[in-house]
């Protein structure tokens, strides 16, 4: 096996790179791929949670770095789905504890591995975006249509052209279809006019996607959930299928027709 | 060529310039590298600026050596260099690339003349979409064959033409040395289409409200030292 490695990075926090991750590597291990998430927000980690596997960390990706622990000592095994693991950041240390030569080590570590991995970028663009990006075969860059994730996003994908990453791929997170057609929200057109480059995601909002992350069940796993499956459509597309994109006008997920025929809102 | 001149280290006002002879640059690198090693001490948390002369670096190589620099807690803020391929590079890097030296004597015959605003039908030739953060700077014309995004800058001695969607923050007839003034008033500025964040020509300055701002092609000059939109047509 040779694995790719993909990074998720946004340069704006709080736009939902760790669910992507956790949803794209839950989807990927779902299509019978072998899929290691990395958490790589040392010191703020946090994907650990989103997966529902944080009681389960014993070693993280430092411990591996430094030698404490080999490699497979620090990969935790998903239970509810075959061929999923997660390499936990540390939550005591900070970004400098790792060096993108580090990062690229453990990526070369990794590659016989498994056939996916997906490292989860922290926000911003120093150290721990630059350890994020060191290894990577392919980035994912993710926006929300508004205009600050946008203006960061634009950042950040002409820091990869400039360290010649080659171009990178757009995930636009939470798109709210009726605020769109409102005008009180970008659309995927505006975004891709300014960012221009090519377009590999649309995902609705979805309250589900909250609901799930608190409870460490990534929406992926939910079948009724038109967030999960526009992440398992990506998930297809990193395989190289070609899957229509959603179409976002369709009603919602099982629980808003639900809620409509109850007379709720 | 012994090696201790081939790697010359002088203390900066602010921070510290390291001079590379010409050889071999994976051979410099790795000289550059011991020198700093055995002074780790020393160099800990320094502002490091890099002469490499006539180097002529890629991005690969400048961000290699920016991370490997990096590792070592010395942040490298400044290339300068006769090449104008690494000049480039460090533009797009975000890196300085030139410093003040404050030893006007030392200055070689050539250093000044590179000063000279570059004169006549010559423009640096950008061909790429600048992005947020990216900024082009040249004292003479630029060419920019791509869009200039929001929170893009380009600053010009010369003209600015843009052939593509213009909508970041652009200079023209200034002074690229010192920064937001100028002196150059028939300086222009031409864009498909025209809907910058900021506007400047020599010292006039705009910030276009949106019915200040032209969705075809237009050029934008000084008439009386006020701006002045005309459509941008071949003559």
């Amino acid at each position: 096996m040779s694995a790719k490695i993909i990074t998720v990075t946004s340069g704006k926090g709080g736009v939902g790179k760790t669910t992507a991750i956790a949803s794209l590597g839950i989807a990927l291990a779902s299509l019978g791929e072998k899929v290691v998430c990395v958490d790589g927000d040392i010191g703020l980690r946090n994907l650990d949670v989103i997966m529902g596997l944080e009681n389960r960390i014993v070693y993280d990706i430092v411990d591996v770095v430094e030698g404490r622990c080999r490699l497979r000592q620090a990969m935790i095994r998903d239970k509810r789905v075959p061929g999923l693991f997660l390499i936990p950041a540390a939550q005591t240390r900070d970004k400098n504890a790792l060096s993108p030569s580090d990062m690229i080590r453990l990526g070369d570590e990794l590659r016989p591995e498994v056939d996916w991995v997906l490292i989860d970028s922290p926000a911003g663009i120093e150290r721990g975006f630059k350890n994020s990006i060191a290894a990577a075969d392919r980035v994912l860059v993710l926006t929300n249509p508004e205009i600050s994730a946008v203006r960061d996003a634009d950042r950040v994908i002409g820091i990869l052209e400039a360290e010649e990453k080659g171009s990178p791929e757009l995930i636009i997170n939470r798109v709210n279809y009726e605020m769109v057609q409102n005008g009180e929200m970008l659309s995927t057109e505006d975004v891709l006019d300014l960012l221009a480059i090519k377009l590999i995601g649309v995902v609705p909002e979805d309250k589900s996607v909250l609901v799930a992350a608190n409870q460490g069940m990534p929406v992926s796993l939910d079948n009724d959930s038109r967030a999960g499956q526009a992440f398992r459509n990506i998930a297809m597309r990193l395989t190289g299928k070609e899957v229509p994109f959603m179409d976002l006008a369709e009603k919602d997920g099982f629980w808003d027709k639900f809620s409509k025929l109850a007379g709720g809102n | 060529m012994p090696t201790s001149s081939l790697v010359q280290i002088k203390g900066l006002r602010d921070g510290i310039l390291i001079t590379l002879g010409s050889g071999e640059w994976d051979y410099i690198q790795a000289l550059l590298f011991t020198q700093i090693d055995e002074r780790l001490g020393f160099f800990t948390g320094a502002k490091l600026a890099l002469d490499v002369g006539s180097h002529s670096l890629r991005v690969a190589n400048m961000t290699a050596l920016r991370d490997k620099l990096s590792e070592r807690e010395i942040s490298l803020w400044a290339v300068v260099s006769e090449s104008p391929k690494t000049v480039n590079t460090a533009q797009l890097l975000g890196l300085a690339t030139r410093i003040s030296m404050q030893r006007p004597n030392e200055g070689s015959p050539k250093k000044a003349k590179e000063k000279e605003i570059p004169k006549g039908n010559s423009a640096l030739w950008v061909e790429k979409t600048l992005r947020s953060g990216e900024r082009v700077k040249y004292a003479g014309n630029i060419i920019v064959m791509g869009d200039v995004n929001p929170g893009a800058e380009i600053m010009a001695g010369g003209n600015i033409l843009v052939w593509g969607r213009l909508r970041g923050a652009v200079y023209a007839g200034v002074d690229v040395e010192k920064g937001h003034t100028g002196q150059n008033k028939d300086a222009f500025i031409c864009a498909l289409t025209m809907t910058p964040s900021r506007l400047q020509i020599a010292s006039e300055i705009k910030n276009p409200t949106d019915h200040e701002k032209f969705q075809k092609a237009v050029k934008v000059s000084l008439k009386d030292g006020k701006f002045h939109a005309e459509n941008w047509r071949e003559k």
